[in-house]
């Protein structure tokens, strides 16, 4: 057998490959992350304009499901935590990419937990303009997201039909809408509804690595908006916005994320 | 030789021609006054410049912003009225809809720790969009605003021209009428140039207005802004209008509103935030005689004699007088303010 250069290339990439290969179990390059958000009503998949029944006895059909998920960690197996920067995400049920969020640059570990606010913390509420990008842009991203005359960001909406719902002048629709915000007040304080949640997995950890991605599936129960502790009744409620009773709703929701299982 | 000569002049020239224009851009700032306190607008974030101050003008004078082209900024905040709209106790919006409350003057705004009746928004930059976006004043996505804006065929090579940008953003459309607002800086009535040295000087009955005002008036308007920048319920006669407890939601809050300057007040009237008074003389009569309790009323309004604050008929005409003296003609005058 004649060693030519050819040959010898061959054979170099060869054992390069077995040794990449090999490595892979000890990749410590960074890598990504995706929160799935699967919505559910109940044990059901969530339908947008379907007919479902609240707790409180109330039919509805939803028009809009819509909430911002920020300040993302993900703690490791010891405890330490770590912190995505910048992380700002507005999930709309209408729009199937946002349900699925893809973090990148997370540090190779092994981790078993995610913690997250449901909302935008106050700092970002208050930021200058030029903090103010993608979903966090009044003026685009976060359209319809945004209270003008009252600074600050719409932390869930949740909009829909029900003939518990008094009749809307303008559309003439039984409308119901519940716009719930609120980040602690600027210069004195005002209610505050910004939720942490932290779902921790007892049987799954995410190997994170730059040859890995794995899936932290997260369920959604939008029936824990209108329960637990709160049965919330639409014909007693119809609207809730900046308001004393957006608290109960949001000490209803605050559960309503839950991690399901991890799968690498 | 004269080759030589001419080749100088024209450096002359060019280095004179570089000069004006540098010096014409460093000239173009806002005057602070020395007598107001510190600015609470972050001007480093939105540098001032004179294309910025222009673009900033020519946006608040379109009513491109507004749904149907047919209200501008301008239409609520006339110059000749000291920005407020004339005559108006609450003011007509789109498709003629009233508002809820008597435009506030856009004047001295980058001094405002808040802005707003009920004090909801907290940065010069954010006060636009809910005069944009409200349903009864221009009912205008800012989406479609920016939209209507980076097709126009002038405004995308303006907002080029001052900050090099190729798609206008909503930040670039809200930092330029900022530059245009921050300008509009009321500062040269008779009052403030008689704190200059060696100008002109208040009649005693004008003093001993201002003595009245300081112990009268003060801690509400005071400083040389004439507010104290809080929220306070002064005794009106209740309506459904709960005020800052709108935007808290704290019960103390209840029926409390801004506390306006006292500057401009000849042009600015009707006065309170839904412009219930017509007159100076209705306001001051409210404070003597017709404040009323309320669980959120102002301390400084409750005395063991009773509501309000004591004035005779004399006092109020020297304070009126002194008032006079706070009204800012250059101001609603200033050509460079005015639509072009």
């Amino acid at each position: 057998m004649k060693f030519n250069l050819l040959n010898i290339l061959f054979a170099i990439g060869l054992i390069s490959f077995i040794s990449f290969s090999c490595n892979d179990e000890h990749d410590n390059s960074p890598g990504s992350v995706v929160l799935e958000f699967d919505h559910r009503w109940g044990t059901q998949e969530l339908k947008l304009n379907s007919s479902l029944l609240t707790p409180a006895g109330d039919s509805v059909k939803f028009t809009a499901f819509r909430y911002f998920i920020s300040n993302i960690s993900f703690l490791k197996a010891d405890g330490s935590e770590y912190k995505v920067p910048n992380s700002y995400f507005l999930v709309d049920h209408e729009l199937d990419k946002s349900r699925e969020i893809t973090l990148t640059n997370i540090p190779a570990d092994d981790y078993r937990a995610v913690q997250f606010i449901i909302g935008v913390d106050s700092a970002k509420s208050t930021t200058a303009l030029d903090q103010r990008t993608g979903v966090l842009d009044p003026a685009t991203g976060a359209q319809g997201m945004y209270w003008a005359w009252n600074s600050g960001y719409i932390f869930i909406k949740v909009e829909g039909e029900s003939p518990s719902a008094p009749i809307d002048s303008i559309t003439l629709k039984r409308r119901f809408w519940y716009h719930i915000g609120g980040f602690g007040g600027y210069s004195s304080p005002t209610i505050n509804n910004i939720k942490s949640v932290s779902a921790v997995s007892d049987d799954d950890v995410a190997h994170v690595n730059g040859s890995a991605e794995p899936t932290f599936h997260m369920i959604v129960d939008l029936q824990e908006f209108f329960m637990n502790p709160t049965n919330l009744s639409i014909k007693q409620n119809p609207v809730v916005m900046f308001a004393p009773y957006s608290t109960t709703i949001a000490n209803n929701y605050t559960d309503m994320i839950k991690l399901d299982h991890i799968h690498q | 030789m004269s080759k030589i000569f001419i080749a100088f002049s024209i450096f002359v020239l060019v280095i004179a021609c570089v000069k004006e224009k540098n010096d014409a851009e460093q000239n173009f700032s806002i005057r602070i006054p020395d007598h107001f306190p510190a600015v609470n607008y972050d001007l480093t974030l939105n540098p001032i410049s004179k294309e910025g101050f222009e673009l900033g003008r020519k946006l608040f004078y379109d009513p491109i912003l507004s749904r149907d082209s047919s209200i501008s900024c301008g239409s609520c905040h006339q110059q000749s009225a000291g920005f407020t709209q004339h005559g108006h106790d609450i003011s007509h919006g789109i498709d003629d809809l009233l508002g809820t409350r008597n435009a506030l003057p856009v004047m001295n705004l980058i001094w405002n720790k808040s802005f707003f009746w009920d004090g909801g928004v907290h940065n010069l930059d954010f006060v636009p969009i809910n005069a944009i976006t409200s349903k009864v004043e221009m009912d205008e996505s800012l989406e479609n605003a920016i939209g209507k804006l980076n097709r126009h065929p002038q405004y995308p090579s303006l907002f080029k021209s001052w900050i090099n940008v190729d798609k206008i953003e909503s930040k670039d459309l809200l930092k330029a009428l900022s530059q245009f607002m921050a300008f509009c800086v009321s500062a040269n009535s008779k009052y403030d140039q008689s704190l200059q040295v060696n100008s002109v000087q208040l009649t005693s009955d004008e003093f001993e207005g201002l003595q009245l005002v300081n112990t009268k008036c003060s801690p509400c308007h005071s400083t040389a802004l004439f507010t104290d920048f809080s929220f306070r319920n002064n005794g009106l006669v209740l309506t459904g209008d709960l005020g800052r407890y709108k935007a808290s939601l704290v019960d103390s809050d209840l029926y409390r509103f801004r506390v306006p300057s006292l500057r401009n007040l000849s042009y600015t009237a009707p006065y309170m935030h839904d412009g219930r008074f017509r007159t100076i003389d209705q306001v001051l009569d409210h404070y003597a005689n017709k404040v009323v309790m309320s669980a959120t009323l102002d301390s400084n309004l409750i005395r063991k004699e009773g509501l309000g604050i004591p004035l005779t008929e004399e006092e109020k005409t020297k304070i009126k007088l002194f008032l006079k003296t706070l009204d800012d003609e250059s101001f609603i005058r200033n050509p460079i303010l005015s639509e072009q």
